[in-house]
């Protein structure tokens, strides 16, 4: 076990640890506060401007832009999820391996 | 005791409950002809998963496979496999019968429930798997004081397990009574009866291949419903559209939101309710240990988003494609022939009614065979989590402190699944005229003011100590329920007071329960000198370096 919180210490104390977890914390808080936004601004569209998002496309549509921009919503949420997923999996994930590695030396 | 003792107990405790229900003669029945096109798809689906389920549990002997599956499941299994958890009854009937009855609104809550998987994998996902044992109690406590925190974590998933049980069986229930003209309570007991059956001869190993399977299933029969819709109009939805708002009585009002969200504080609310409920649901975040590495957590959150937002658009299609050949049929699909007199079965079966009116008896029978797979899988998860809760978390954990066998240990879950199966059965018939995505988002609102804030702090917080996260989790949850105790839905539709008379006048209680609790963690962890308190910010870093790179997971992760 005291072997095991040493490790800990020297993790900790590794700046390529501090390095990594303030980039991925960028990386994820960032994308976060994108979806946030994005979401907050439809609902607050739907809580004070529902006219806005009732409007037609085009004269005599019916389809009404809320919808559009609803389903923009959607699919840039796939596409958001899976750039991270991508970056943490490619580049976050090794360098994580290789703090393990460094700390078992 | 074996499996079939269960069955006999679980009889002896549900015919009083039916009988009471019945007794009070409250429940609207609408007698129709048994469907037997329907009723043999049904029977061919429902042998297939019990011989599925019964083959898995064969295989899944220790506790750790009957709550985790061995973590031997694979990041795009496991994707389809939370996705399967995901589009549940509520997904399916409710986006769809929301869709149906109120056009637009429908959309806000197929979008609302999709934002909040980009916050689970961004924040929570890897470092769930990474601090993760069984339940999301294990990773709040992974350095608070067992008692407090489990307690908390226990009750919370207990209450969200309860309100999103009761959705599932609402919709099961109607759709039963449907299929098989026979009476609601009767139905919903059925399918508390198969429920139980499904979780306790099975386990959660034959719970993600069920829900693979089911996934699967529903993303097919989604595919084709939308399919023949869109076949209908030469794949022009400005044609679909123009047409629904031609036969709905709403007319143009249903191209806008406001007709179920009617005020800016519910739209607010319940904006925040399905975004960040996710985030706390026991049964979505106890499939992150499934899989073996974080790696793998993150793909299967990728691809479940990616299932869940093709299957999302595939519900509003359904329900714009409801409005159009139902309205148009009364004589066929309502109550004595009358839009008046509403659906058959309620607005929650008009994809069930869409099928026959796409693809005669033998798609209604595959799609009705499909929902209730669906639905009995969601239950199992769900009833799974809930036991899973009681008996890792208060049992084993707390009452016993860790000195009991997992033997024990799961006859304790055992009997706990029972228990949730009856209350479910007799709220499922209190609640019966509910929109269950409705009741869903109410589990949600739960979810989002208790779980979410307690997993939020205590992993990204340095300075969140067990009192806080405690005592500010249950001001979360018990103003939460107590909010929606007070609502309409609740207070005037099963409590049975009079319309207009709920105290509590928004549509989810999250925009006040959600802050609370944020800020009573915030408050009493910042106010928290006891040496408690400085030994637990102490373990932070340990936690820190733990759910950033997995470090230390294969010596805590086993007992």
């Amino acid at each position: 076990m005291s072997k095991l919180a040493t490790s800990y210490d020297h993790i900790r104390d590794n700046p390529r640890f501090q390095a990594l977890v303030s980039r991925r914390n960028r990386h994820a808080y960032g994308l976060t506060a994108l979806m946030i936004a994005v979401y907050f601004t439809y609902i607050l569209l739907i809580a004070f401007r529902p006219q806005w998002l009732a409007m037609p496309l085009a004269n005599g549509m019916v389809t009404p832009w809320g919808i559009v921009l609803g389903l923009a919503i959607i699919v840039l949420t796939v596409g958001v999820t899976s750039f991270y997923v991508w970056r943490a999996n490619h580049e976050f994930d090794r360098e994580a391996g290789e703090i393990r590695k460094d700390s078992l030396r | 005791m074996s499996p079939r003792l269960y069955f006999l107990l679980l009889c002896a405790f549900l015919w009083p409950v039916l009988g009471w229900a019945t007794g009070l003669d409250f429940i609207p029945l609408h007698r129709r002809e048994t469907n037997w096109p329907a009723i043999s798809m049904f029977a061919f689906f429902v042998g297939a998963t019990v011989w599925l389920s019964r083959w898995a549990a064969a295989r899944a002997r220790a506790a750790v496979d009957f709550y985790t599956g061995s973590r031997g499941i694979s990041g795009f299994e496991n994707g389809l496999a939370i996705a399967g958890d995901y589009m549940s009854a509520a997904s399916f009937l409710g986006i769809s019968g929301l869709v149906f009855v109120n056009g637009f609104d429908g959309l806000i809550f197929s979008i609302g429930w999709l934002v909040g998987w980009p916050v689970v994998t961004f924040l929570m996902a890897e470092r769930l798997r990474n601090l993760g044992k069984f339940t999301f109690a294990d990773v709040a406590a992974y350095r608070f004081a067992q008692m407090p925190v489990r307690a908390f974590a226990a009750s919370g998933s207990l209450a969200v397990v309860i309100f999103y049980l009761v959705a599932q069986m609402v919709g099961a229930g109607q759709l039963v009574q449907v299929l098989f003209g026979i009476e609601y309570a009767y139905a919903v007991l059925i399918v508390g009866i198969v429920m139980m059956a499904y979780v306790l001869l099975g386990g959660m190993t034959s719970t993600t291949w069920v829900q693979i399977v089911k996934a699967v299933l529903l993303l097919v029969g989604t595919t084709l419903m939308a399919l023949g819709v869109l076949l209908q109009f030469d794949f022009n939805p400005e044609a679909l559209f123009a047409r629904a708002v031609a036969v709905h009585a709403d007319g143009g009002a249903i191209m806008a939101p406001g007709g179920l969200i009617r005020d800016p504080l519910s739209a607010i609310s319940v904006g925040l309710a399905l975004m960040f409920g996710t985030a706390g649901l026991p049964h979505v975040l106890m499939r992150f240990f499934t899989v073996p590495n974080a790696r793998e957590a993150r793909k299967s959150v990728a691809w479940a988003t990616g299932w869940i937002a093709y299957f999302y658009i595939l519900t509003f299609i359904i329900g714009f494609g409801a409005i159009v050949n139902l309205l148009p049929q009364p004589a066929q699909f309502y109550v004595d022939g009358q839009v008046s007199q509403g659906l058959l079965g309620g607005a929650n079966m008009a994809a069930v009614h869409l099928a026959k009116a796409l693809g005669g008896d033998l798609f209604l029978g595959f799609i009705s065979a499909v929902a209730l797979a669906t639905i009995l899988a969601v239950v199992a998860g769900l009833t799974l989590s809930g036991a899973t809760a009681v008996a890792h978390d208060l049992y084993a954990t707390l009452w016993r402190r860790g000195r009991v066998s997992m033997d024990e240990e799961r006859q304790v879950s055992k009997m706990t699944t029972l228990g949730l199966g009856m209350v479910a059965v007799a709220l499922g018939i209190l609640f019966e005229q509910q929109n269950v995505a409705y009741i869903v988002m109410l589990a949600f609102s739960l979810a989002c003011s208790a779980n979410f804030p307690v997993l939020f702090m205590s992993v990204l917080w340095r300075n969140c100590t067990t009192r806080g996260a405690s005592v500010g989790g249950f001001i979360g949850l018990l103003l939460a329920l107590g909010l929606t105790l007070l609502s309409a839905p609740v207070w005037e539709n099963v409590f049975g007071q009079p319309v207009g008379s709920a105290p509590f006048p928004y549509a989810s209680p999250a925009i006040f329960s959600m802050p609370a609790a944020f800020l009573s963690i915030w408050l009493i962890s910042r106010f928290d000198q006891s040496p408690q308190a400085v030994h637990e910010r102490a373990l932070f870093d340990e936690q820190l370096i733990r759910s950033e790179t997995g470090f230390g997971m294969v010596n805590a992760g086993r007992r």
